[in-house]
Parts: C-alpha cells; sequence; structure tokens
C-alpha cells in the first residue's frame, strides 16, 4: 500500500488526508484473502455455502465451522478471521434474543442487520480497538419472506439476491447473475451453489477444502439447519461433476 | 370469598370503573367504552375519553387506575413509534399487545390496569387482544373489560357472531335503537354498573382509517326500569284513602 | 390438621389457596392485625387455571388439561391452550396462573433456540427441563416472589419415559401417574388405580380413555373446570397436541330427583 509509512494507519481512529481509514481497509484485505462464502436469497429460501480451506490435514472433519445459527429462522457464514465470525455470531445471537424479547415476534433479518451492523461499525470509531476482519453473510426467512445480508468490516449492510466474498468472489459473482434466482427453489439453489463453490476453488494454488452448506426454506419448516447428508453428497457430487465437464 | 381484589388502588387514586370493549369484524375492529371516570362514588370525569391511541392503526381500551394505564399507553405509544422508526413499517397489534403484556406482567405488583389492545395490521388484518389485570395476553374475537362487564357476558356470548360486518359490530357495541333485537352491550353494562356512565365513544379502525363515533349520555337506548314507581296507590281515589268522620248536624 | 378451631368447617380461602397448594397446616389464617394494611402481598393468581392429568402408558406418556382459564369464579376465557411443547420430546402441562405459564412458555422457548443455536447436536428431553423447571420455581420462591403454578413435565428420553412435577415452592416428585390441584385429590386415585399396576400394558387408546374418564370426573366435581379439553401425547415420533375435543357427560339420573330426602313428587 502506497501510504506505509505515513502513519495513517496505525489506528482505525485516524483518517488518512482523503479521508480514508486505512484500518478498515486493512481489514477487508483479512476477507479477500479468505476462502469463499456465497449466500443466496431464491424463491423460498436462502442457502449458505462456504469453501473452507483446510490448512492442515491432522484437523477434524467438520471442525472449527464458518456457518452457524443466529436463530432458529436466522443462519450466518463468515469470511476472514475465524475467530471474529464467531464473535460476530455470537453478538448476533444476543441482538437477536434482544429483539425477540422486546418485541415478543421473531425479528426480522434486516432488524437484525441493522443491529450487528452498528456493533461491527462501533469497531472502525476507537484507537484501543481493531475493526473486525472479516465479512458477514446473515440470511434467513421472516415473515417478510426470504433475506440475504454482507455486513462488511465498515459496518455497512447490503441486501442481495445473490452474495459472495472472499477470493473466489468475482467468478462466483459472474456465476451468480447467470441464474435466475428469484425463480429458483432451495433446493435447486443448493446444487447450484454447491457447484460454483467448487468451480471457484483454485486447485493448483490452494490446500484441500471443505465444503459446508446449510439451508433456510419451506423444507426445513423454516428453520435455518445443515443441509442433510444424502443431499450434501448428491450436491457435492454433482459439482465435481459439472468441474470436469467445464474444464 | 371469590371476587378478585381490584381494590388494590391507593385511597383516593382515580379509578376508570369501567364499560370496554373491542369487537373483530371482517375488515377491522370496533373498539367503544363508556367516559365515567370516579374517585370512590364521586364522579371525577363525566366525558372521559378511555379509547387510546398507541399507533396509527392500534387503540387500546383502559381501565383500572387512571395514572397506571395512561402511564402504560404512553410507554407503549413510545416503543411503538420505535418499532415504527427500526422497521420502516407499522408495527402489528400483536407486537403492541405484547408490549401491554411486559409491562403489566413485569410490574404486576405495583399496577391495576385491566387492557384491551384492537388493530389493524397487514399481517394478521384485524384483531383484538385481551391484557387482565396481572398481565398476560389472550387474543379474542371479542373482548370486554372493566366492572360494568361482569354484567353483560352473557348477553355478549348470546349475541356476538362471526362474520359481521362493520354496522352489526358497531351496533352491537352502542346501538341506538335501529335494531331492537340487538341493543348494545355497553349500554347495557352502563345502566346496571354504577361505576360506568356518561357517553359511549367508539372507534372503527379499518386497513383506510380510524373513524370516531360518538353517543351522548341522552340519546343512549333505554332498557326496561321498572314500569312505575312501586309502592304509590295507583288511583288516589281509592277506598282505603281517609275519609273525614260524619258528624251529625 | 387445622388446628385453628376457627378455620373447621369453613371454606377454604380461595382467592389465596384456590389450588389447594398450601399446605393444610400453613394456610393463612383469616384473622386480621394492626399490621394488615401494612403487609405488601407477594402477589396472587389472577387468570388460573384448574388441574393437569398425565399418564406414562406402552409408547410414552399423555396429559391432559382443559381449555379454560378462569378470573376468579369467571369463566372468562375458554379458548386457551394450558399443554406447551418444548422442543421434540417434552410436554409441559400448567395449572394455577396463566401469566405466570405464558412467562414461562417463553423462558423455556428461549433455552430451546439457545439449545438450538449451539448447533452441538444436543437437545434438551424431560429430564433437563423438569430440572430447570424445579430450579426456577426454587429461585423464585425463595425471592418471595413465586410463580404461581404446579406443572407436569412428561416426555420421552433414551427410550425411557419420564414423567414428574414441580410446583410454585419447587417441590418435586415422580410417578407414572400424576395431577396437580383437585385432580390430585379427585382424579389421581382413578389414574393410580388403572396405571400403576403396570402402565406398559396400557395402550394409546386405553389411554385415553383413562383421562377422559378422569377429566369428566373432574367436570361433574370441580366448579373451575370446563367439558372441553386437550391430549398431548409424547412417544419416540415427538409431541403431538390433540384438537380441542368435548366432553360427553350424563345427566340423565338427576331427571327423577324429587326433593332432599323423603319427598316424592
Amino acid at each position: 500500500m502506497t501510504s506505509i509509512g505515513t502513519g495513517y494507519d496505525l489506528s482505525a481512529s485516524t483518517y488518512s488526508p482523503d479521508g480514508r481509514i486505512f484500518q478498515v481497509e486493512y481489514a477487508n484485505k483479512a476477507v479477500e484473502n479468505s476462502g469463499t462464502v456465497i449466500g443466496l436469497r431464491v424463491k423460498d429460501g436462502v442457502v449458505l455455502a462456504v469453501e473452507k480451506i483446510i490448512h492442515s490435514k491432522l484437523l477434524v472433519p467438520e471442525a472449527n465451522r464458518r456457518i452457524q445459527t443466529v436463530d432458529k429462522h436466522i443462519g450466518l457464514a463468515s469470511s476472514g478471521l475465524l475467530a471474529d465470525g464467531r464473535h460476530i455470531a455470537n453478538r448476533a445471537r444476543d441482538e437477536a434474543a434482544s429483539l425477540l424479547s422486546m418485541w415478543r415476534s421473531p425479528p426480522t433479518v434486516q432488524a437484525l442487520v441493522d443491529r450487528v451492523g452498528l456493533y461491527v461499525q462501533a469497531y472502525t470509531l476507537y484507537s484501543s480497538v481493531r475493526p473486525f476482519g472479516c465479512s458477514t453473510i446473515i440470511g434467513g426467512v421472516d415473515k417478510t419472506g426470504p433475506a440475504l445480508f454482507i455486513i462488511e468490516p465498515s459496518g455497512v449492510s447490503y441486501g442481495f439476491h445473490g452474495a459472495a466474498v472472499g477470493k473466489g468472489r468475482q467468478l462466483a459473482k459472474t456465476e451468480l447473475e447467470k441464474l435466475k434466482l428469484s425463480e429458483l427453489s432451495t433446493r435447486e439453489a443448493v446444487f447450484e451453489i454447491a457447484r460454483i463453490i467448487y468451480l471457484v476453488h483454485d486447485d493448483a494454488k490452494e490446500k484441500d477444502f471443505e465444503l459446508e452448506l446449510s439451508w433456510i426454506g419451506d423444507e426445513t419448516g423454516g428453520l435455518h439447519l445443515p443441509v442433510p447428508k444424502d443431499l450434501y453428497d448428491e450436491a457435492s457430487r454433482k459439482a465435481k461433476e459439472s468441474l470436469e465437464n467445464f474444464e | 370469598m371469590e371476587t378478585i381484589d381490584i381494590s388494590r388502588l391507593k385511597s383516593g387514586e382515580v379509578n376508570l370503573g369501567t364499560s370496554i370493549m373491542a369487537v373483530q369484524f371482517n375488515d377491522g375492529v370496533v373498539v367503544g367504552a363508556d367516559s365515567r371516570t370516579t374517585t370512590g362514588s364521586y364522579i371525577a370525569n363525566r366525558v372521559t375519553d378511555k379509547l387510546t391511541h398507541v399507533h396509527d392503526r392500534i387503540y387500546c381500551c383502559r381501565s383500572g387506575s387512571a395514572a397506571d394505564t395512561q402511564a402504560i399507553a404512553d410507554y407503549v405509544h413510545y416503543y411503538l413509534q420505535l418499532y415504527a422508526q427500526m422497521h420502516g413499517e407499522r408495527p402489528p397489534v400483536h407486537t403492541a399487545a405484547s408490549v401491554f403484556d411486559k409491562f403489566c406482567y413485569e410490574n404486576k405488583d405495583a399496577l391495576s390496569a385491566g387492557i384491551i389492545v384492537a388493530g389493524w395490521d397487514k399481517e394478521a388484518g384485524p384483531s383484538v387482544y385481551n391484557i387482565p389485570l396481572g398481565g398476560g395476553l389472550f387474543r379474542q374475537p371479542w373482548a370486554i373489560g372493566g366492572s360494568g362487564s361482569t354484567y353483560v357476558y352473557g348477553y355478549c356470548d348470546a349475541t356476538y357472531q362471526e362474520g359481521w360486518g362493520r354496522d352489526e359490530t358497531v351496533e352491537f357495541v352502542k346501538n341506538k335503537r335501529r335494531l331492537k333485537s340487538c341493543p348494545s352491550a355497553l349500554a347495557l353494562a352502563m345502566s346496571r354498573d354504577g361505576s360506568s356512565g356518561g357517553v359511549i365513544r367508539m372507534c372503527v379502525i379499518t386497513e383506510d382509517g380510524v373513524e370516531r363515533l360518538f353517543v351522548p349520555g341522552n340519546e343512549l337506548p333505554k332498557f326496561w326500569e321498572g314500569k312505575e314507581v312501586l309502592g304509590l296507590p295507583l288511583n288516589k281515589k281509592s277506598s282505603d284513602e281517609p275519609v273525614p268522620m260524619a258528624v251529625e248536624a | 390438621m387445622d388446628h385453628f378451631p376457627t378455620n373447621w368447617g369453613r371454606p377454604r380461602n380461595e382467592l389465596y389457596d384456590q389450588y389447594n397448594t398450601f399446605p393444610l397446616h400453613q394456610r393463612p389464617t383469616n384473622h386480621t392485625d394492626t399490621f394488615t394494611d401494612g403487609v405488601q402481598r407477594t402477589q396472587q393468581p389472577i387468570v388460573t387455571g384448574t388441574s393437569v392429568l398425565a399418564i406414562q402408558y406402552k409408547d410414552g406418556v399423555m396429559m391432559a388439561a382443559d381449555n379454560l382459564a378462569s378470573y376468579g369464579s369467571l369463566a372468562r376465557f375458554r379458548d386457551i391452550t394450558r399443554l406447551h411443547a418444548v422442543g421434540t420430546s417434552t410436554i409441559v402441562g400448567a395449572s394455577g396462573d396463566m401469566s405466570d405459564f405464558q412467562y414461562l412458555q417463553r423462558v423455556l422457548d428461549e433455552i430451546v433456540t439457545d439449545e438450538f443455536t449451539a448447533g452441538d447436536g444436543n437437545s434438551l428431553g424431560p429430564a433437563e427441563v423438569h430440572e430447570f423447571l424445579a430450579r426456577r420455581m426454587y429461585a423464585r420462591r425463595s425471592k418471595m416472589n413465586p410463580l404461581w403454578n404446579a406443572l407436569l413435565v412428561g416426555g420421552i428420553q433414551n427410550g425411557k419415559r419420564f414423567l414428574a412435577f414441580v410446583d410454585l415452592l419447587g417441590t418435586t416428585y415422580s410417578a407414572s401417574s400424576l395431577a396437580t390441584g383437585y385432580g390430585a385429590h379427585i382424579a389421581l386415585p382413578i389414574l393410580r388405580q388403572d396405571v400403576d399396576p403396570n402402565p406398559d400394558a396400557i395402550t394409546e387408546e386405553a389411554a385415553r380413555e383413562i383421562l377422559r374418564k378422569c377429566m369428566r370426573v373432574l367436570y361433574y366435581r370441580d366448579a373451575r373446570s370446563l367439558d372441553k379439553y386437550q391430549i398431548a401425547t409424547v412417544t419416540s415420533a415427538g409431541v403431538s397436541i390433540s384438537e380441542a375435543q368435548k366432553l360427553d357427560t350424563n345427566w340423565d339420573f338427576a331427571e327423577k330427583i324429587r326433593g332432599y330426602g323423603s319427598q316424592t313428587q
């Protein structure tokens, strides 16, 4: 970065003369180098997928999950620093519980994202803390229907039909744009999302990866659940097949 | 022995010894209340408005302590404004009723408030919730409350039917002698309950808006009150009347 | 034994002790003293539900409660449910204060959600739910602010049936047939006769019939009951709560009764 040595990047509470906060931009770097995370918002639900890079063969399979459950009907997938993602998930659970106890009805994804966004943004204000090194995809099905958002390290959040963050986001977004997301069923979306994760994974550069899949929709009774094993296996198999045809 | 202790009012406290009700119909709700506020047997206000706006399409009917229920309604009004700002849309009636319940339940030792919440929202359409004395949330197609309600439970059970339209529902609540067979539940309660009286105020809440209705106290429907004053002789010329003694000239 | 002769033969004070939750010797006496006005009551049940019944049977646990929430003697809400499913293997039935029961429903739903979002494959069974409720009820009575309920908790855990009681004091016990409130006086003897010898011999249909019989007896003798009730079953297949159903009752014998003694016409 050109500004190295200028001293404007030492604290999140310092602007550079052209109005940037370098600590927040560095936090984005942590996300850009992490495994790809995708979310799809489709006709009747939401699907989340993570390309979890396995940095050691000694790791227990399915350990260190990057997809977590925030409320019965809301899931969260994070890219970037794993521990930061866990912290945000815990905060999101507290926020969801707080919204539920305040209004006595399941929180909307939008309301939750607003609250978590405020929390993330607060970490860009003080010299004593660093911004979160992760982008968070939050998806769920609430009274308004399926909803999908990204919260960036800066604290801003946007709603999406299809969301991708991490190393393979560019290719993933190109693939997402080809899909008719509002016509897809959640089950169909599981196959698409698995295919895209396999597609964007760079075999040459990266080590092994593990696919994480979760879904929320009519088929899960509105609950955020891991994709069942048989569907997971089928989706992975078809993803690998399409990869062979693609190449 | 069997009565619930409503005497939790502090001495001298202003009481909405009341007749209130709310009825859900096809595309809205009707809420109604009398207008009497008492301290003991003195009528502190004969033209009270017990129908309280808490959001655009949600009203509550207050019974119990005037001070307590006004304070609660003010808080709920604030909460619902907060909800509308946070969510960018009107709060559902269920949410409004839940906030009332929260206050009533969590402060049951300090409050005497029996509240009916009614209104219209885009998820549930019209709905009515009852929050009795110590809190607790109960959805009902129609609800009555306050001291006067005990006199008209039977009447309401026998009269209410599902599927009413706006006009039938309004008649059920108020009635100005248009439908002889369907006298007003509120007027009946007011005529027997000393703690209720004055005028009938009503609101009709639909998707389109809130309409206020009013029946002055001198135009309330009249009910049976006995024929004449009992115990007086019917005919003053009856033979019982004392007759002066005949005196011989 | 009530040692206060002035209480003998008088009805118990229903305002304080509607469900006979106080042991006889602890009932508040009716006398008042100089300090009565200065003593702030903790609370009292206001909107109340009456008995809950439950039995173990071949496939699991079955529980019944009517649909009434009373307001003193007024039958105020006649379409409420007093049976609440907790997770997929537990049922809780409540008598006593309905606002406290609704509070407990919210608390239970919250811990079920906490367990779900943890995503560690663990879920709460009836034993955990019962223990949780017992601790919460005891903690509240120790703060002199009890949750005014008597609860039954039933379910299936590791293939074994579970059925237990907990009340406003935090008292707990467990048996193959249980009842709260009036049911503990009137229905429990019948339940014990039918169930205790061998719960494994009772089919689902037989269990349903036993509960229906007891709900009918309670309807005849409990002035705070309703002839509309629900039945919940917990089996290895999960929890199911029935639609509200009506009790069939018999009053035929009343027709030929004359007077109250020797009168014949």
